[in-house]
C-alpha cells in the first residue's frame, strides 16, 4: 500500500475580526474508488477517505462526506469567519477506520 | 534463468484486448439515479433554481482531476444560512460526489474540490437552507479522457 496519508493545510495565521478567510486543505491518499481493475482484471477494493471534519476551539464548523468521485490526494477548500483567536482541528477518516489530523492556530486582531 | 509464470505473447495480448472489448460495460448513473438520490433525501420537495454558482471548466481534458468550485448566496447568519450542499454527477458509476454541512461559523457557503469524472456529463448541486428551502443549479462538462476506471 501507499505511504501514510500526509495532511497539509493552508490557513492564515492572523485575521481581522469579522474577516472571512479561506482554508485550503490537502491530504495524500490514493482514494481507491472500488471501480478500478488491477492488471489481472480483478476489482481493486474501495479504500477512500470518506469524511472530513473541521473544528474551531472544539466546535464543528464544516463537514464533508466524500465519495469515490473525489480525486486522489483530495483537496478541499472552504471558508471561516474569524470571530476569536483559537485553534483549528482538521480530521480525515479512512474507510479502514484510520484517522488523520492536523491543527492550525489563528490569531484574531 | 527461472521460467516466467506468465508469458506475454502476441496471442495473450490480443486475447486481453478482445476481453476488454467484450467485458460488460460498467454501469453508470444517469439523471434518473440523481433524481432517485434526491428523492431519498428530500422526498418531492420543490426546488428553486438559483442562488448557487458552479464554477467548472466547460471542457475537462483529464477526467481524473476536474476542479469544481461551488458557492451559495447566503448571509450565513444564525437565522439564515446554508445547512447542506450536495454535489451529484449524473454520468459516474455513483451519482453522489460529495456532501457538505455548513455552519454560520463558515461566514461564506463555498467549497472547492477536485473530482473524477468518467465521461461527459452534468454536475448537479442542491443546497438546503436553514429554513428548509431547496435550491439547485447544474452545469455540463465535456470530458476528453474519462477518469472512471482509475
Amino acid at each position: 500500500m501507499t505511504a501514510a496519508s500526509m495532511p497539509r493545510v493552508r490557513v492564515p495565521t492572523s485575521a481581522k475580526r469579522g474577516e472571512v478567510i479561506e482554508i485550503r486543505t490537502l491530504i495524500t491518499h490514493a482514494m481507491e474508488s472500488g471501480f478500478r481493475k488491477d492488471d489481472a482484471g480483478r476489482l481493486v477494493p474501495r479504500k477512500i477517505l470518506s469524511k472530513f471534519t473541521a473544528s474551531f476551539n472544539g466546535a464543528v464548523i464544516f463537514e464533508a462526506d466524500w465519495h469515490p468521485a473525489v480525486a486522489a490526494n483530495p483537496q478541499q477548500s472552504f471558508y471561516f469567519k474569524a470571530r476569536e483567536s483559537g485553534e483549528f482541528q482538521f480530521t480525515w477518516t479512512d474507510d479502514d477506520g484510520s484517522v488523520y489530523g492536523t491543527k492550525a492556530k489563528l490569531a484574531v486582531t | 534463468m527461472q521460467p516466467r509464470s506468465v508469458k506475454y505473447t502476441r496471442r495473450s495480448a490480443l486475447l486481453a484486448g478482445f476481453a476488454a472489448i467484450l467485458a460488460p460495460r460498467m454501469a453508470f448513473a444517469d439523471a434518473a439515479a440523481v433524481s432517485a438520490a434526491l428523492k431519498q433525501l428530500y422526498a418531492d420537495k420543490p426546488m428553486a433554481a438559483g442562488r448557487i454558482k458552479l464554477d467548472l471548466p466547460a471542457i475537462a481534458e483529464n477526467g481524473m482531476s476536474v476542479p469544481l468550485a461551488v458557492s451559495v448566496d447566503s448571509p450565513m447568519s444564525e437565522q439564515d444560512h446554508v445547512k447542506t450542499l450536495h454535489v451529484f454527477a449524473d454520468g459516474n458509476p455513483l451519482p453522489v460526489v460529495a456532501s457538505y454541512r455548513f455552519t454560520p461559523a463558515c461566514g461564506r457557503a463555498a467549497i472547492a474540490i477536485r473530482m473524477r469524472l468518467a465521461q461527459s456529463q452534468t454536475i448537479i448541486c442542491v443546497a438546503e437552507m436553514s429554513d428548509g428551502s431547496l435550491f439547485t443549479a447544474k452545469a455540463a462538462v465535456s470530458v476528453t479522457v474519462g477518469g472512471c476506471s482509475v
